[in-house]
């Protein structure tokens, strides 16, 4: 167990690491986020009313995950390097949530923009919505980095992960803008919760069989 | 074509244990990726302490076949039986697997801490001594030259003391120094580990090799 | 396969006479009439689904050796039926309410994620190039298929209270027992065709393998 939760975090550690040193993944998801929502203020007409507006940050966060997810398996597919990650003897779904872990990293750093800005942009957010933001994370980084593993075996990659995500990501999407925007969030935050952990459990067990070649 | 054919050259191979187990026993071993059968019907034993060599042109399955070998690849036809655990294989291949953006300290030390290396630290400086990369080991990997990314990767490889070497082309991309190098690390660990190695040079290997494969 | 081609078609015959002469008219008139195949072939279209679910799971927990094709072809079958769902039901949501789609349809919405993952689902399949790794990668798309099936449903349940305050389902809850015979009958059918289909894909991709592999021998 203490051997698990040793891989894991040097393998978190590393994508940190070489994220601060590429410095390419993060500055792009803080550049689209903002750059989303700029859009979003075009995209609403007059009349609309504050509620849409909630609803289009939701959109904004699934697509800014995705443009890290992306980025996720890149040095290990173009490089190879995850034959060098399969030779170790660490436990597969370890490196799942090591790459799930700095994702969650570089998403939250990405929220941590955009929240403020759209509370800047648009109206403010109360303590459930920030509340589903947290969970909503958790949901979207295990399944996508799951299926960002699935995708970099495709000769499409870039063009599938949004297919194979989008129609996952619908659920959170509806946890997130109900607990935003309806009277009791609770259902949609306990919704959410739900996701997670199924999800997650499906994708911790299912990742060994996705890099076997 | 991907036809071999198993020889076993002259002597017995010196080893410690009287009873040695196979390391890896393959029966009709095939792998295809997509519609393209690489390997088809091969039968391979090697015991602990024996040297395959495996010599070939471009293209007909030696990296392949130590892919499987190393545990990275699953065939698609026959059996193959890999008496060796993960942590105890060393594998090089073409790509040196290690991180650009990593110095190359980080590199071993990343892999060093997923092989549980004991004294790693030590381990790792004498490694990166040895191979002629001390005075490089805080540059970035992907600043280094073809020759010392193989270097690298061989130090990788040789890291967390494996008992079965999986080796493919060792020497490409390596100055006379390094192939010099090359020679006195294997015929170090020659005694004490299992090997197999592809190579376009069999001359300069064939002394070790207790066993050939030749891919034609 | 002679005998399972004549059952469907004996199924579907007497379906097809049972749900326009047998049943009542009710007061939607013949649109009604749409149901008797609208819900059999949902309801087959998740079978197929569930079948091509616990396949993958047989791939990858047993290694079965024709479980990855078997697995396709179900799934295969589940997006075609899944497809005439959509049009069954948007032409009676047409019929009823005058638009192609209505949002207040629960069923139907679930059908439309459904189906737009399992459309991936192909995409998936044939970017990857055929061998272990391709059968593996799609049995755990379809393992999470089957997850989000139940997933997707509690979503759009919630979430039709914060859409639409309009909810409704296209399937009726009380049934007359003649009208619950009908329906038993055009379902029976409906599985029917799905597995004939199922059996007659599923042949010819093994026909057309065992004649790549006899090609290659002789080759």
């Amino acid at each position: 167990m203490r051997r698990y939760a040793t891989d894991v975090a040097v393998l978190a550690r590393k994508d940190l690491t070489l994220e601060l040193r590429a410095r390419d993944t993060l500055p792009a998801m803080l550049l689209f986020v903002v750059s989303a929502l700029v859009v979003f203020h075009f995209a609403l007409p007059k009349s609309s009313s504050g509620l849409a507006a909630k609803g289009l940050l939701w959109v904004a966060i699934v697509f800014t995950a995705l443009v890290g997810l992306t980025r996720a398996f890149v040095p290990e597919r173009e490089q190879r390097l995850i034959d060098g990650l399969l030779l170790a003897p660490c436990d597969r779904s370890a490196i799942w949530l090591g790459k799930s872990v700095a994702v969650l990293a570089f998403l939250a750093a990405a929220e941590v923009v955009a929240l403020p800005a759209y509370a800047a942009f648009f109206s403010g957010i109360g303590w459930s919505t920030i509340a589903a933001v947290v969970l909503a994370d958790v949901g979207i980084v295990a399944v996508g980095t799951l299926l960002a593993a699935v995708a970099a075996v495709s000769r499409a990659r870039e063009l599938l992960l949004p297919l194979l995500f989008l129609p996952l990501a619908i659920p959170v999407v509806v946890g997130g803008v109900g607990a935003s925007v309806a009277g009791s969030p609770a259902r949609y935050l306990g919704f959410l919760c739900l996701y997670d952990i199924v999800f997650a459990m499906i994708s911790w067990a299912s990742f060994e069989y996705v890099v076997t070649e | 074509m991907p036809l071999g054919r198993h020889g076993r050259k002259g002597e017995e191979p010196a080893g410690p244990d009287a009873v040695s187990r196979e390391v890896i026993r393959a029966r009709g071993l095939g792998k295809r990726y997509g519609d393209k059968r690489v390997l088809e019907g091969l039968d391979l034993d090697l015991e602990r302490g024996g040297f395959l060599l495996v010599t070939g042109p471009n293209g007909s399955g030696k990296t392949t076949l130590l892919r499987l070998c190393a545990g990275l690849a699953t065939p698609t036809a026959g059996s193959l039986d890999i008496n060796a655990p993960r942590e105890a294989i060393g594998f090089a291949g073409h790509d040196p697997l290690v991180y650009r953006e990593l110095t190359a300290i980080e590199n071993l030390d990343l892999y060093g801490r997923l092989y549980r290396v004991s004294e790693r630290r030590e381990r790792i400086g004498m490694l990166l001594e040895r191979f002629g990369l001390w005075q490089a080991r805080n540059e970035r990997a992907g600043s280094f030259s073809r020759g010392m990314q193989q270097r690298l990767s061989l130090c990788r490889a040789l890291l967390h003391e494996p008992s079965l070497f999986v080796l493919d082309e060792p020497y490409s991309g390596l100055d006379d120094a390094g192939v010099d190098l090359l020679d006195r690390e294997l015929a170090d660990l020659r005694a004490g580990a299992t090997f197999v190695v592809s190579t376009h040079d069999p001359a300069r290997v064939e002394p070790l090799a207790s066993s050939l494969l030749a891919f034609a | 396969m002679t005998a399972l081609a004549g059952l469907t078609a004996v199924l579907l015959g007497s379906a097809v006479a049972l749900i326009f002469f047998y049943a009542p008219v009710d007061e939607d008139g013949l649109n009604q009439k749409i149901f008797y195949f609208h819900v059999p072939i949902a309801l087959t279209a998740y079978v197929c689904f569930g079948w091509g679910a616990l396949k993958a799971f047989l791939h990858l927990w047993k290694r079965v050796p024709t479980a990855d094709l078997e697995s396709y072809v179900a799934i295969h079958q589940g997006v075609i039926f899944g497809a005439m769902t959509l049009v069954t039901g948007s032409i009676w949501a047409r019929f009823r309410w005058g638009h192609w789609w209505v949002w207040g349809d629960e069923q139907l919405v679930l059908f439309l994620v459904l189906f737009l993952f399992y459309c991936a689902y192909f995409m998936l399949r044939f970017s990857v190039d055929p061998g272990p790794q391709r059968a593996n990668l799609c049995a755990v798309y379809a393992l999470f298929g089957v997850v989000l099936i139940p997933i997707s449903f509690l979503a759009i349940r919630l979430a039709s209270s914060y859409i639409h305050p309009t909810v409704f389902t296209s399937s009726g809850p009380q049934m007359a027992t003649s009208q619950f015979a009908t329906f038993c009958v055009a379902w029976a059918a409906m599985i029917s065709l799905a597995y004939f289909f199922y059996r007659f894909e599923l042949a010819g991709k093994r026909l057309a393998a065992d004649l790549k592999e006899l090609r290659e021998l002789l080759a």
